[in-house]
C-alpha cells in the first residue's frame, strides 16, 4: 500500500476487516499517521482546530489493524516483473498485491517567494500558513477553485486583507455553472474578500505576484492554490500507463494485482460511462474500500461505479454535491434561489442527470436527488423539456 | 459518553461470527453532514433536518447492523464515527 492517507487506509482497514490476515505495508513519505485533509483550509487554517483532532484513526485503532507502517520514507520506483516497491531508504518491499494511492501535490508558479510563497496540502503546510496570517496581513490568493475560496474565506475571518485573484470570468464556473459561480463571488464580496477575475498571475515575485501584463500586485503573503499534479514521478519507466494520473479500468486496476485509488487514479467509471480522476474525500475512502475487496476476491471483482460526493465550506455556505458536474450541459435550479443561499440545483449531462449541487436544504430532499443522479434518471422525467443548447 | 458495555461476553449476540458487543461513538463537531452513514445504516444514523449533521440513533446497534456501522465508520468523509467492538 503505498500512499499513507484517506485511500490507503481505507484500502487497509477494509483488508483486514474482511480476513485478510497477511502481512499489510503502508508506505507514506510524510512522517504523520494517517490524517485528514479537508479540515486544512478549514478549522487549522481557522485555528479552530489543533493538530490532534486530524488523524483519520485513534493510534489504539490504528495498532490494532497490525500494520507494517513505513512512514516518512517515500517510494522511489517499482518493479513490475519482480514484484517489489523500491524505497528511498534502499530498501526493498515485496508484494503480492499493490494498491497505489499517492494522491497529488500542488501545481506551483514560477518564481521564488520564500517563506512568503504558500501552497496548501499538508498539514505542515496549513500551519505554516496559519502562522503568518493575521489581522491586517495583505494576502494574495491566487486561484478562486474550492481550496482557494475556502483559504480566503478563512483568512479573512482571521483579519487579512485578502485579494483571490482568478483567471476566469467567473469562479469555479466549469464546476458549478454560471449561476452557483455568481453566488459564490458575491458570498466573498459581502465578506469583504476583493475577488478580481480576469486576472492572470505569471509569478511569485519579491513583495507579491507578477501578473502575465507585467503588472506587481503586491502582498505580504502569497496562496498558490491552482490545482494539482498526480504523484505519479516515482512510477515513471515502471510499465505502467500514466497519463492524467495513474490510468487504471473500471475495477481501478492498473494492472494485475495492482490497483489505483484516490486523487492520483483515473479510471472508468462505468455509470457516468467516462473516465474521470476524482479529488474528493469521500471518492478516496471508497475507491480505496473498492480495491481492496477486488485485490481480496480476484474471481468477484465488481466495476468501481461511485456518484461522487464533495462538499465545501465559504464562510456560512455549505456547498454539497453528488454526482459528476464537470462537461455539464444545463444547470436548473429546481427548490430555492441562489441568491438566497437557500437552493438545490440539478446538472445534465447528454439526456440524463449528472448531479445535483445543494445549499442550506433539507438532507431528505438531497438524498432524492441523488438517487436521481444513482439511477440515472432521465432528465425529461425528473426535470422536464430540455433547454435548447446553450440556455 | 457513557460507556457502559453491557455485560461481557453475555454471548447474546451471535451471528457475527466474533459473538461482539458493539458501541457507537459520533464525534457531531467533525461530522460534515454527508449523510453518507444515513445512506448506508439508516437504523443507526439520521441527520438533522435543519443542516443534515449527524444523529446518532442507535448507540448499541443489534448485531445484523454491525456491517452497515463499520461500513459507514470506514466511509465517513469526516472520520467522525468511530465503533468501539467488545
Ligand atoms: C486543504 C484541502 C481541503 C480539502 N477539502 C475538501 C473538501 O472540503 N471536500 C472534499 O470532498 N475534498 C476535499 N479535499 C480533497 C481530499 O482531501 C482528497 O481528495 C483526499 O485527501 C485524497 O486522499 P488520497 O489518499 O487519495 O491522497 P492524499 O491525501 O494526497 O494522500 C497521498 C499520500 O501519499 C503520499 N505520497 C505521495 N507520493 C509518495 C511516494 N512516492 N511514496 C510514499 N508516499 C507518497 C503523500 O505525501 C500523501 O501523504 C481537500 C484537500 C485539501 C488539500
Ligand atoms: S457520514 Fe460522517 S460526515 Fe457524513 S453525515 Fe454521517 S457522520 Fe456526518
Amino acid at each position: 500500500m503505498v500512499g499513507a492517507s484517506a485511500a490507503g487506509l481505507a484500502a487497509v482497514e477494509t483488508l483486514r476487516r474482511e480476513g485478510y490476515e497477511g502481512t499489510l505495508t503502508l508506505i507514506g513519505d510524510e512522517p504523520y499517521h494517517p490524517y485528514d485533509r479537508p479540515p486544512l483550509s478549514k478549522q487549522i487554517l481557522g485555528g479552530q482546530w489543533e493538530p490532534d483532532r486530524v488523524p483519520l484513526r485513534a493510534p489504539a485503532d490504528l495498532d490494532a489493524l497490525g500494520l507494517e507502517l513505513r512512514l516518512g520514507v517515500a517510494a522511489t520506483g517499482l518493479d513490475l516483473a519482480g514484484r517489489t516497491v523500491a524505497l528511498a531508504d534502499g530498501s526493498r518491499v515485496p508484494y503480492d498485491g499493490l494498491v497505489i494511492a499517492t494522491g497529488v501535490r500542488p501545481r506551483r508558479l514560477p518564481g521564488d517567494g520564500g517563506e512568503r510563497a504558500h501552497v496548501l496540502r499538508t498539514l505542515d503546510d496549513a500551519l505554516a500558513l496559519r502562522d503568518r496570517l493575521g489581522a491586517g496581513r495583505r494576502l494574495a490568493v491566487v486561484g478562486a477553485g474550492f481550496l482557494g475560496a475556502e483559504a480566503a474565506a478563512v483568512a479573512r475571518g482571521l483579519g487579512a486583507e485578502v485579494t483571490l485573484l482568478e483567471p476566469a470570468p467567473v469562479p469555479l464556473a466549469p464546476a458549478v455553472g454560471e449561476r452557483v459561480g455568481r453566488m459564490l463571488a458575491q458570498a466573498h464580496h459581502d465578506h469583504g474578500v476583493d475577488l478580481r477575475t480576469g486576472v492572470a498571475v505569471a509569478e511569485v515575485a519579491d513583495g507579491g505576484v507578477r501578473l502575465t501584463d507585467g503588472t506587481l500586485f503586491e502582498a505580504d503573503e502569497v496562496l498558490v492554490a491552482i490545482g494539482s499534479v498526480p504523484n505519479t514521478d516515482w512510477l515513471e519507466g515502471s510499465g505502467l500507463t500514466l497519463g492524467d494520473g495513474l490510468e487504471c479500468d473500471e475495477y481501478s486496476a492498473a494492472a494485475p494485482g495492482v490497483y489505483g485509488a484516490g486523487d492520483v487514479a483515473r479510471w472508468h467509471n462505468p455509470l457516468f460511462g467516462t473516465a474521470m480522476r476524482i479529488e474528493h474525500r469521500t471518492n478516496a475512502t471508497e475507491q480505496g474500500m473498492a480495491v481492496a475487496r477486488n485485490l481480496l476476491r480476484p474471481d468477484e471483482r465488481r466495476p468501481f461505479a461511485p456518484v461522487p460526493y464533495f462538499w465545501s465550506d465559504q464562510y456560512d455556505v455549505r456547498i454539497q454535491a453528488h454526482g459528476y458536474l464537470r462537461g455539464h450541459e444545463e444547470v436548473a435550479v429546481v427548490e430555492g434561489e441562489p441568491e438566497e443561499r437557500k437552493f438545490l440545483a440539478v446538472y445534465r449531462s447528454g439526456d440524463r442527470v449528472a448531479g445535483v449541487l445543494a445549499v442550506g436544504m433539507p438532507p431528505k430532499a438531497v438524498r432524492t436527488w441523488r438517487q436521481a443522479v444513482a439511477t440515472r434518471a432521465a432528465w425529461r422525467d425528473a426535470v422536464g423539456e430540455l433547454l435548447p443548447e446553450g440556455a | 459518553m457513557s460507556g457502559e458495555s453491557s455485560s461481557e461476553g453475555s454471548g447474546a449476540s451471535s451471528g457475527e461470527g466474533k459473538g461482539v458487543t458493539m458501541r457507537v461513538e459520533v464525534d457531531v463537531p467533525k461530522c460534515v453532514a454527508s449523510g453518507q452513514c444515513v445512506m448506508i445504516a439508516p437504523d443507526v444514523f439520521d441527520q438533522r433536518e435543519e443542516d443534515g449533521i449527524v444523529v446518532l440513533l442507535d448507540e448499541q446497534p443489534a448485531p445484523e447492523l454491525h456491517a452497515d456501522v463499520r461500513e459507514s465508520a470506514v466511509v465517513c468523509p469526516a472520520a467522525a464515527i468511530r465503533v468501539i467492538e467488545k
